[in-house]
């Protein structure tokens, strides 16, 4: 697909302290680099190799990403939230493309 | 029949495992034909998985892919959040709204919401046309609208554009029964070319789609499960493709692994073999768009 778009989904409200789920999937082929195109020449790599997610501009989520991983690669994890805030989510391509998504959440 | 039975018993130790293990919440309801409760579903929405067969069937119980698939996979299915093909479904839902072509019209100019106008479209897919004496998959009937009333470019059979558009429009109908007429126009005529493929061995392996789907579904083949070869989730995730696919891409796949050299997509052939399909899946839900192995 021409270009990578990411979908986040977090939870619009929760109690403070509250452990919430927080899903994210982008699309996006995650070329591994090991396969050959019909002309017989390598494909090179073009993978998703870093996933960050901030809240309130500090990190709390970080992975690094390797060829072998499927694509439209798809996070799921769980966090306690303190306060009301912003999400922040960030993938980096290995071309040097950058895609964001931010997401707010009000805590009660 | 002894060997029908074996098969039967093991499709269902399969469903009870798997139905064990989702946890579906549980809802009460019943599913009449096959007795069964806590049916899968999708956002509230229910999935009719496995029915009886009508009189006349060559299949005992009609069961969807879905059944024959591992927890895992069911599970992405079962969220709309998880499930990858929601990536062209978001595609599709720009694509239906965006002027293309020298009309200036988009999907939405003629058509309105996608889902009122296109609700229950995919159940009865393929269907009968009248100006072109044949029946039309999807993918001709959104290539006829951009030809004839956009003056857009037609999309590729298996283009992100159409797979995205075919999952947009199929998912308006998911949970609705799969429902082919087969009394409009010349139908039978190619459901019987449909039925005529589907028994005929072809390739260097020698083997027609009934020897696997319906012959041994529920088996093994090597590290694969056999399904009954249903087309109610179409265009279908699959996890080997890493991306969404057509229902003809399938058809391709499983010529080219019969070794046969495969018709193309739209034939005449794959049409016909699409009609008959769909009717040996007639009650169940539209699944559209599916996750599979």
């Amino acid at each position: 697909m021409a270009k990578s778009k990411p979908r986040v989904k977090v939870p619009k409200k929760a109690k403070a302290g509250e452990v919430i789920t927080i899903k994210t999937l982008i699309s996006h082929t995650m070329e591994s680099g090991q396969r050959k195109g019909k002309d017989g020449k390598p494909i090179p790599r073009k993978i998703i190799n870093t996933f960050t997610c901030e809240f309130n501009g500090q990190k709390v989520f970080e992975t690094n990403l390797e060829p072998a991983i499927s694509a439209n690669p798809y996070f799921e994890f769980n966090m306690k939230v303190p306060e009301s805030g912003t999400f922040v989510f960030t993938w980096v391509d290995d071309d040097g493309s950058v895609y964001t998504k931010e997401e707010e959440i009000s805590v009660e | 029949m002894a060997f029908t039975t074996t098969v039967k018993r093991s499709v269902v130790g399969g469903v009870a495992l798997a139905l064990a293990g989702l946890g579906i919440s549980a809802s009460l309801a019943q599913d009449e034909e096959s007795g069964r409760t806590n049916l899968p579903s999708i956002e509230g929405e229910k999935l009719l998985t496995r029915l009886k067969s009508p009189q006349g069937h060559p299949l005992k119980w009609v069961v969807s892919g879905f059944e024959f698939r591992t927890r895992d996979t069911q599970a992405l299915q079962l969220d709309d959040f998880s499930n990858p093909a929601f990536l062209w479904v978001e595609r599709g839902e720009e694509a239906w709204s965006t002027a293309e072509g020298e009309a200036g019209k988009s999907c939405e100019s003629c058509h309105g919401d996608v889902e009122d106008s296109m609700k229950g479209v995919r159940a009865k897919m393929p269907k009968w046309s009248t100006d072109k004496n044949r029946p039309m998959p999807l993918e001709d009937k959104i290539n006829q609208c951009r030809k004839e009333r956009m003056g857009a470019e037609p999309w590729k059979w298996e283009s992100d554009q159409m797979l995205g558009m075919t999952a947009l429009i199929g998912l308006q109908s998911r949970g609705m029964p799969v429902n082919v007429n087969l009394e409009a126009g010349d139908m039978m005529a190619w459901w019987e070319r449909g039925q005529k493929l589907y028994y005929t061995r072809m390739g260097q392996l020698d083997l027609a789609c009934a020897n696997c789907h319906e012959d041994n579904n529920g088996k093994y083949i090597r590290a694969d499960l056999l399904s009954q070869g249903q087309t109610n989730g179409f265009p279908t995730y699959r996890l080997k493709w890493q991306k969404l696919g057509s229902l003809h891409r399938r058809f391709k796949g499983c010529m080219d692994q019969v070794r046969a050299k495969a018709y193309k997509r739209g034939s005449d052939e794959f049409v016909a073999l699409e009609v008959y399909t769909a009717w040996r899946g007639s009650g169940l839900s539209v699944e559209t768009p599916a996750v599979r192995q």
